[in-house]
């Protein structure tokens, strides 16, 4: 996704962050994005429950804005790591949903060639290195890309994506104090959804906001309503430039929801209908950044109608390139173990 | 390229291979935990600070889990790290990183990346350091596939096996045991490598095959010597890579000698011996055994600290004496 900020649109200062720096075509593509990730979501978890898909799978239904808003600033240079909830990352960071489609299908045509699933999407081409099964797995390995960036001189910043579980891993203590002792290029993104499979941060962590652990590595720390396209997007631009500049980590904590449970597992026993319901109707990024576009002018209902038109299409067609793809032949099961060597 | 024999010692051997990789391909730098002025706990860095400078030989604070997770992070976008654990015990802490990130990697990402990591670690016992600091756990991760486990047994090997690692494109683990770093021996001068997964035959002989690692190749010889005034000819195979093992060589010199003794430091119970006996029972050279296979292993213990406790825990030179012994006396 472009990032340059435009310069055609007189400004508006009463308007959001987003308004006021993306063109209304950089916005629309956002709507637009916003809407794959949540049908993508929804296109998986339909082939789930008919059985074209197997294994598990860790929606991001309701998280679709932090995924978006972060990695706005981003180019398709720069890279992330990702986690068990990482669809939407993967599209926020330029993936095509036919290839990652074709993934969870087990296709030879999907990113990981059928080897990863839902868990390892990856498109390394965009800058994506992968998500992760492991919790805080991603967290020292975007430390070590942003090490190797700064080593390289090549410009590039680091994403870190992990969420509210990940925090209370030591991974996540040794990294963020090594990205600081090392001035590293990297942005950690806690996406705080409020729960780590059942335990709520309330629960599971001593402090309110994880942001507030950025002040034992001596680095920036921000909280931001995760929900908010433009309030992420901003946090964001500031904590990549200011990597960008080589000033060093910053820990972003995105507070947002998931309105699905865990995984396919989840029964919701540990949170109420209500307090779902309440995120649902309330608090939804997409409905909210849509009301924005709406206020101020960039986008109409009929606009509105013709971007889920085209993610609907999108979708379809990714999901019919997936069906047609070919299966891995099981002699070809050792492939990707070692490097081939000719 | 001019190549001459020389005497280095084990980590003489290994400080040059560093050095060369150092000087001959600018992605290579090395990190681990006070290897910089004070040239690491063994003193296998050295001075290499001072030829390449702290952002080449990177101390790293106490963080084996995020450190190894650096190493794998770097790997994976262009750099090539050669990472020291102070002590192999020490890897315990990172094995989340070795084992679901470098050695899955690039299969999970249907190979898309490759991960070309070294890590080093210095392992074993005899320094009377007990039981955190002694331990064996190579077997560990050659249990691990997408791993390449390495236990060179000489400088000769210390050095052409690292830099082998340096050019493989995949994580290599080096496991060096800590009572050979002042051992010395022949070293070429300049760039040669070792090939991975090639065992190499140390000692020719008739009639038994000693199949052995790291410094159990040396005490096997010394057993070889004994054994040869008593009329008994040893042929001794120094594994070097235990992941991926050396099935034609092993298999071949059973086939010869008709006899074998798998001896290694590491806990006998389902370790490498294991995997070795097995190898041969499944192989066409189990129909050329004249005698059961013998394992010689560490005890089901950990290391213990009293030097003589710390002895029996792992086979000594008398024990493969006896060992060689009693299966070729069977036969006469």
């Amino acid at each position: 996704m472009p990032s340059t900020l435009k310069t055609s649109k007189p400004a508006q200062n009463n308007a959001p962050f987003a308004i006021r720096n993306y063109t209304p075509e950089q916005l629309r593509m956002v709507l637009h994005k916003m809407h794959l990730i949540r049908k993508f979501e929804e296109g998986a978890e339909d082939a789930y429950l008919r059985g074209l898909i197997h294994g598990t799978m860790h929606l991001s239904i309701g998280q679709e804005a932090s995924a978006l808003g972060i990695c706005m600033p981003l180019t398709d240079a720069d890279q992330i790591t990702s986690t068990h909830r990482g669809h939407g990352h993967c599209i926020a960071k330029g993936a095509t949903v036919d290839r990652m489609f074709a993934e969870f299908f087990g296709k030879t045509s999907g990113y990981c060639k059928g080897r990863g699933g839902s868990m390892h999407i990856a498109d390394v081409s965009k800058g994506n290195l992968g998500a992760n099964g492991i919790v805080a797995g991603g967290i020292p390995i975007a430390t070590g890309a942003a090490l190797s960036a700064k080593m390289q001189k090549n410009g590039k910043v680091v994403v870190c994506f992990f969420g509210d579980g990940a925090n209370n891993e030591g991974a996540f203590h040794e990294s963020l104090n090594m990205a600081t002792i090392w001035t590293l290029p990297v942005v950690f993104v806690c996406e705080n959804n409020g729960y780590g499979m059942s335990t709520s941060s309330a629960r599971s962590t001593a402090v309110t906001n994880i942001a507030d652990r950025a002040a034992g590595y001596a680095m920036p720390g921000v909280v931001v309503d995760g929900n908010d396209f433009s309030a992420v997007a901003e946090v964001s631009s500031a904590a990549v430039d200011r990597a960008r500049r080589g000033e060093g980590p910053t820990l972003i904590e995105s507070k947002t929801y998931r309105h699905r449970g865990h995984s396919k597992s989840d029964r919701n026993r540990y949170r109420t209908k209500e307090e779902i319901e309440d995120w649902k109707t309330n608090r939804d990024p997409i409905s909210k950044f849509e009301n924005e576009l709406m206020q101020f002018g960039v986008i109409d209902q009929a606009g509105i109608a013709g971007v889920i038109t085209a993610v609907d299409i999108e979708i379809a067609a990714g999901i019919a390139f997936a069906q047609a793809g070919i299966a891995p032949a099981t002699t070809e099961v050792l492939n990707y173990v070692y490097t081939e060597q000719h | 390229m001019d190549i001459q024999p020389r005497q280095l010692s084990y980590s003489q051997a290994i400080q040059e291979a560093m050095a060369i990789a150092l000087e001959s391909d600018p992605k290579v730098f090395l990190m681990g935990e006070d290897i910089g002025v004070y040239g690491g706990a063994f003193q296998v860095t050295g001075d290499l600070i001072e030829r390449f400078g702290a952002d080449r030989v990177i101390d790293m604070p106490i963080s084996e889990l995020g450190g190894a997770g650096v190493a794998v992070g770097a790997a994976m976008t262009g750099m090539k790290p050669i990472f020291e654990f102070q002590f192999s015990d020490f890897a315990t802490l990172a094995m989340e990183q070795i084992v679901n990130q470098a050695a899955k990697m690039r299969y999970m990402l249907g190979g898309d990346v490759s991960v070309p990591l070294v890590m080093r670690f210095p392992a074993g016992s005899g320094t009377g350091a007990a039981a955190q600091h002694s331990q064996s756990l190579e077997a560990w991760l050659a249990h691990v596939p997408g791993l390449k486990v390495l236990q060179p047994a000489t400088p000769h090997d210390a050095k052409g096996l690292l830099l082998a690692a340096v050019a493989d494109p995949d994580p290599v683990m080096i496991f060096e045991h800590k009572l050979l770093y002042k051992m010395k021996g022949d070293v070429p001068e300049g760039y040669y490598t070792v090939p991975i997964g090639k065992a190499h035959v140390a000692r020719e002989g008739r009639d038994v095959t000693i199949v052995a690692t790291s410094i159990m190749v040396h005490k096997a010889l010394e057993a070889a010597v004994a054994l040869q005034a008593e009329g008994i000819d040893v042929e001794v195979i120094d594994l070097r890579t235990i992941r991926p093992i050396d099935q034609a060589t092993v298999i071949a010199s059973v086939k010869k000698t008709h006899r074998m003794i798998c001896v290694y430091e590491a806990v006998k119970t389902l370790g490498i011996g294991a995997e070795i006996s097995a190898m041969i029972a499944e192989s066409d050279a189990f129909d050329y055994l004249d005698a059961p296979i013998v394992r010689l292993g560490g005890i089901d213990s950990p290391i213990p600290y009293n030097p003589d406790l710390e002895k029996a825990a792992v086979p000594q030179v008398n024990d493969i004496i006896a060992s060689a012994r009693a299966l070729v006396k069977g036969k006469r």
